[in-house]
C-alpha cells in the first residue's frame, strides 16, 4: 500500500532534488536590457531558447485588433535576409520547431533544435524578430489562413464561448478584445500597419532570453549575446491599463450556434495579477475548486456525481493585470441550468466552509509534489524561468516555493474565495444550439 | 510495506539486463514486462497496455473498449472510486486513461519514490473493477455528451464518415468512441463480459521508464501481479478487408462555414516492409508531423503545403499514417479557404501524387525526412511518459525493437522504395474521398 505523504515529506522530497537554483541559473542582463538566462541539462543532446519581448495586443488601436498577432505570425514570412521558403527550410530541414505567437502584453517565441543545429537556428530567430520585410504577397497569404481560422472561430462552442465571455467581462479594456482579431479588423489591416507596428514596438529593452539544454551555461549566454546584443531598438511607454470591475450583477450572454450538439460555458469574474500578495491562496483556491485529481470539487460534484458535463474546471488567469478567474464547462444544453446551478453550488462551499484539514493537504501536497513533473523537460524548465523574470519571483524562486504553498491556512483560502468569488455576481457566457436560459437568475 | 515472503517465486529463462538499463521479460502469468532506466530526472512513469481496442468490437457493440476504459476509474473493492485520483494527485502524479484501435491503455507518472502505488493500481483494476449498475449509467451520459462535443467539430462528422466507408468487413470501420446507437443501448453486462474477457496478463504489457533500478522495479511488478491468473483464451474477431474495387466517395453537409476535404487510402500494417517507405512518403508530401514522437516540425516545406497553402487555396493541410495492427489508412486533409471548393483541392493532390509515382523523390528532400526523425527521436526521450508511450505502443502494433531500430530502417528506405509504394497504395481505386459542405 501506498504510504500516507503529509506536505512535511513532500518538502524533504522537493528539498532534496535539486530544483533550478541561484547556483545554477546563469543570469546576465545585456547592454541593450535584453535578460539572458541559461540552465544546462544534458539528458538529451537537444536545447530549447523560450523568451518575450514587449509587443503585444495592448498595443494596437481596436480598430487594428489582431494586429500584434498578425504582426507575429509574419515575421517567419521573409526578412531582409532571407525568404519565406529559405526561413522554412533552414529549420525544418533539420527537424526544429519555431514558434512565435502574440499575446496580450507580450510577443513570445520558442525554439527547439538539435544542440548541434543551435549557432544557424538562433541566427534566423534573430533575423525575423529584428528584420522582417513583410512582403505584400506573404501578408495576403497570412490574412486567408487568419480569416479562415476565424471563420472557423464562429462556429467552434468552445472558442466563442470564451471570446464572449472576455468581451462581457472586461468592456472597454483591452483584455475584452480577441488576440486574434475579429474578420471586420483583420480585413482592415494592412501592409503599413504592420510595418509600423513592428518598427515602433520590437525592441530588446527587457527582452527575456531562456536557453535550456545540451549547451554550456556560459556558452548559451554568450550565443544570445552574439545574436541580440547589437540590435539597439526602443519602444514607448504602454498606455496604463483602463480600470477594471468585477461584474456587480448576474450577467448571462449567449451565442447561438445551430446545428451544434453540445453546450459549451465559461463563467466567472475578474481575478488578481500574479503579483498579488494573494496570488498563492487564489492558486490553491482554483486547485480546489477545480483543479485537484479529476477537476477538483467541480469534477467531483458536477462531472463525476451528477453526470452534468463531458469536462469541467476552473481557471486562474493571473498575469501582469488581473485576468479572469473562471469556470470551463462542456454540457448537453438539456442539462445547462443544473450544471450552472452545481457550479455555483460548489463555489458558494468554498465561500461558506472552510475547506477540510485532510483535503487541504491533499491539495498543497500535489502542487508542491507536481514540481518534479513539471521541470521534467528543456521546455517545462524555459517556461518556468521565463515565468520568474517576468514576475520577479527571484532566482530562488523554485527553492522557496514549497514553503511558500506549505505555508497557507484554510483560513487564507476562505478569505481569498470571498474577496473574489460571489456566485451570484458574474458573467455567463454559454455557446451552443439553443438560447437556454439557466436557473436562478434573471438573464440579462 | 508487505512483506518480502508473499513474493512468488520467479522461474523465468534468464534474460540479462542490457548495458543501458533495459529490460524485456514476461512474468510466469504471461504478462510481458519491458523496463527502461532513465534517470534525468527524478520521475517514473508505468504503463499497462492491454491488447483490446475497437478492433475487437463487433456490431452492436462499438465504443464498448473506450466505455470499459472509463468504467475502469469508477473504482474497485480495495480503491472505492475517487480514493485513487486524491492518492495520486497528492503525490504530485497525473495519470489518465487511452483507447484507440488496437489497445486500451492506462498510466501513471510520479516522483520516483512514490512510484510504487502505480503498478499496484493496476494490478488492482485489472481484474476488480466494480462496473456498478449506477456508475454505468451515468458514465452513458458523459459518453453520449463526449460523442456529442466530438460532433460539433466537421472535421470529426467528415473522418467518421470517410473511415466507414473505407472499410466494408473490418471493425476499423467504425470510430473508437462507437456508434450512438450502440452507446444507448450496451448493457452492464456487455461491458462487464468485455472486461473480464480482455482485461488478463497473458493479453497486457506493463511498461515501466525512468528512475529506477530494474531488479527492484521488476520485483515490485511482481509483487503485484504475479498472482492473476491468465485468461485460457483470449478471443479476436477474424474480418479481413477485402479489396477495394473503387472510388467511394461521400459529402457530408453540415453546419459552419468552412469547408474540408479528406482523402484516405488503404495503407499496411506497421510491421509491413512498405511501411517504413509510407512513412518517408508522407514526410515529403505532407510533412512528418502525423509520426511523431514528440510533436514534430512544422510543414511549411512539404509538397502538398507548397502546392495548397501557398496559392491561398487551403489554409491548412495534414496528413494521417497511424502504426497499426493490420491495414488500416493514409489520410490527407485539407482545411479550404473561403469561397475555395473541394475539387480545387483534389485535382492538385492528384497532380502531387502522380509526380510520387513517375519521379523520384530528389536526395535531398529525402535526406530532410531522416534529420527530421533523427532530431524528433531526440525531443521524444526527454520525457519518461512519452518515451512509456512509445515503448508500450509499438509492442502492441510490432515489439520495441520497431520502435528502437525505427531510424535505421528508415535510413535503408531507398527512392525507389517511395516511388513503388505510392504506385502501390496511392491508387484511385482504392482510395476513399470525403468533402464537407457547409448548407449555408
Amino acid at each position: 500500500m501506498a504510504r500516507r505523504s503529509g506536505p512535511s515529506s513532500i518538502l524533504q522530497r522537493v528539498r532534496a532534488w535539486a530544483v533550478p537554483s541561484p547556483r545554477t541559473i546563469a543570469r546576465e542582463v545585456l547592454p541593450n536590457g535584453i535578460i539572458a538566462l541559461a540552465y544546462e541539462n544534458f539528458s538529451s543532446p537537444s536545447v530549447v531558447l523560450s523568451g518575450l519581448l514587449w509587443a503585444g495586443a495592448v498595443d494596437e488601436p481596436p480598430d487594428r485588433t489582431g494586429l500584434a498577432a498578425f504582426t507575429a505570425d509574419m515575421l517567419t514570412r521573409g526578412t531582409i535576409h532571407r525568404t519565406f521558403h529559405e526561413i522554412y527550410e533552414a529549420i525544418e530541414s533539420v527537424g526544429a520547431s519555431l514558434d512565435i505567437g502574440a499575446g496580450y502584453h507580450t510577443t513570445g517565441f520558442s525554439l527547439k533544435a538539435l544542440a548541434e543545429d543551435l549557432p544557424a537556428l538562433l541566427e534566423i530567430l534573430a533575423d525575423v524578430l529584428r528584420n522582417p520585410t513583410f512582403p505584400e504577397e506573404e501578408v495576403e497569404k497570412v490574412r486567408g489562413e487568419i480569416l479562415t481560422d476565424l471563420q472557423e472561430r464562429e462556429h467552434d462552442t468552445r472558442r466563442m464561448a470564451g471570446l464572449r465571455f472576455r468581451e462581457t467581462l472586461f468592456p472597454g479594456h483591452p483584455y475584452g478584445r480577441s488576440v486574434d482579431g475579429y474578420r471586420e479588423t483583420v480585413q482592415g489591416i494592412t501592409r503599413e500597419d504592420l510595418v509600423a507596428f513592428h518598427r515602433k514596438f520590437y525592441s530588446p529593452e527587457r527582452m527575456i532570453v531562456a536557453m535550456v539544454g545540451a549547451i554550456r551555461a556560459e556558452e548559451g549566454i554568450e550565443a544570445i549575446r552574439r545574436a541580440f546584443g547589437d540590435w539597439a531598438a526602443r519602444r514607448p511607454e504602454p498606455d496604463p491599463l483602463p480600470p477594471v470591475s468585477r461584474p456587480d450583477r448576474w450577467i448571462h450572454v449567449h451565442t447561438p450556434i445551430p446545428g451544434k450538439t453540445q453546450t459549451d460555458l465559461v463563467m466567472g469574474t475578474v481575478g488578481l495579477a500574479r503579483k498579488d500578495p494573494d496570488y498563492y491562496a487564489a492558486a490553491l483556491a482554483n486547485c480546489i475548486l477545480g483543479v485537484f485529481g479529476m477537476m477538483g470539487r467541480l469534477g467531483d460534484h458536477v462531472r463525476d456525481r451528477d453526470g452534468l458535463a463531458y469536462y469541467v474546471y476552473s481557471r486562474l488567469d493571473a498575469g501582469l493585470a488581473p485576468g479572469p478567474w473562471s469556470v470551463i464547462a462542456g454540457v448537453a444544453p438539456e442539462h445547462l441550468p443544473r450544471a450552472v446551478e452545481g457550479i455555483r453550488t460548489e463555489i458558494r462551499r468554498l465561500l461558506e466552509r472552510r475547506v477540510p484539514a485532510k483535503e487541504l493537504e491533499d491539495n498543497k501536497s500535489f502542487l508542491i509534489g507536481s514540481l518534479p513533473l513539471r521541470l521534467e523537460t528543456n521546455e517545462g524548465i524555459a517556461g518556468i524561468l521565463v515565468d520568474i523574470e517576468l514576475f520577479e519571483l527571484g532566482l530562488d524562486y523554485l527553492e522557496r516555493y514549497p514553503e511558500i504553498i506549505a505555508s497557507l491556512t484554510a483560513a487564507e483560502v476562505q478569505a481569498v474565495a470571498r474577496k473574489y468569488l460571489d456566485p451570484d455576481r458574474m458573467v455567463l457566457s454559454t455557446a451552443g444550439p439553443e438560447p437556454e436560459l439557466p436557473a436562478g437568475k434573471p438573464v440579462v | 510495506m508487505m512483506a518480502r515472503r508473499s513474493v512468488p517465486r520467479i522461474s523465468r529463462r534468464f534474460r540479462p539486463v542490457r548495458r543501458d538499463g533495459f529490460l524485456k521479460t514476461a512474468l510466469d502469468n504471461g504478462l510481458t514486462v519491458v523496463l527502461k532506466e532513465q534517470h534525468h530526472a527524478p520521475v517514473i512513469t508505468f504503463w499497462v497496455w492491454y491488447r483490446v481496442g475497437s478492433r475487437d468490437e463487433p456490431t452492436g457493440l462499438t465504443g464498448i473498449s473506450h466505455w470499459v476504459e472509463h468504467m475502469l476509474f469508477k473504482g474497485t473493492p480495495t480503491y472505492p472510486k475517487g480514493t485513487l485520483d486524491r492518492l495520486i494527485s497528492r503525490e504530485g502524479g497525473t495519470w489518465n486513461g487511452f483507447t484507440w484501435l488496437d489497445f486500451t491503455a492506462y498510466f501513471e507518472t510520479l516522483p520516483s519514490d512514490r512510484w510504487t502505488i502505480a503498478p499496484e493500481i493496476e494490478a488492482d483494476r485489472m481484474t476488480k473493477a466494480l462496473f456498478h449498475p449506477k456508475e454505468v449509467e451515468a458514465e452513458r451520459t458523459v459518453i453520449l455528451s463526449e460523442r456529442h462535443g466530438a460532433e460539433n467539430n466537421p472535421l470529426f462528422l467528415l473522418s467518421e464518415q470517410v473511415q466507414a466507408l473505407a472499410f466494408q468487413a473490418h471493425p476499423y470501420g467504425h470510430d473508437v468512441i462507437g456508434w450512438p446507437g450502440d452507446l444507448q443501448t450496451m448493457t452492464r453486462e456487455d461491458l462487464y463480459r468485455h472486461y473480464r474477457t480482455y482485461y488478463a496478463p497473458n493479453n497486457a504489457v506493463a511498461v515501466a521508464v525512468g528512475d529506477f533500478r530494474i531488479p527492484e522495479a521488476l520485483r515490485a511488478i511482481e509483487r503485484a501481479f504475479g498472482r492473476i491468473r491468465p485468461a485460457l483464451e483470449i478471443p479476436r474477431l477474424r474480418a479481413v478487408e477485402p479489396p477495394q474495387r473503387g472510388e467511394r466517395r461521400v459529402v457530408v453537409g453540415g453546419e459552419g462555414n468552412t469547408a474540408y476535404l479528406e482523402i484516405a487510402y488503404h495503407a499496411p500494417e506497421a510491421t509491413h516492409p512498405d511501411f517504413m517507405p509510407l512513412v518517408i512518403l508522407n514526410a515529403v508530401l505532407a510533412g512528418s508531423g502525423s509520426l511523431s514522437f514528440s510533436g514534430g516540425t512544422s510543414n511549411k516545406t512539404s509538397r502538398l503545403y507548397r502546392a495548397l497553402v501557398e496559392p491561398r487555396i487551403a489554409a491548412e493541410v495534414g496528413s494521417s499514417l497511424i502504426p497499426t495492427v493490420e491495414p488500416f489508412l493514409y489520410s490527407l486533409t485539407v482545411t479550404l479557404q473561403p469561397g475555395r471548393r473541394p475539387e480545387e483541392a483534389e485535382a492538385i493532390i492528384d497532380a502531387e501524387i502522380q509526380r510520387l509515382q513517375s519521379e523520384l523523390i530528389r536526395p535531398e528532400e529525402f535526406e530532410k525526412a531522416l534529420k527530421q526523425a533523427r532530431a524528433d527521436f531526440a525531443y521524444s526521450s526527454e520525457s519518461v511518459t512519452n518515451q512509456g508511450f512509445w515503448y508500450g505502443w509499438s509492442e502492441i502494433f510490432a515489439d520495441y525493437t520497431w520502435f528502437e531500430t525505427y531510424l535505421e530502417r528508415l535510413a535503408r528506405v531507398t527512392p525507389e522504395d517511395v516511388q513503388r509504394v505510392a504506385r502501390t497504395y496511392l491508387t484511385r481505386a482504392s482510395r476513399t474521398v470525403g468533402w464537407y459542405l457547409p448548407r449555408a
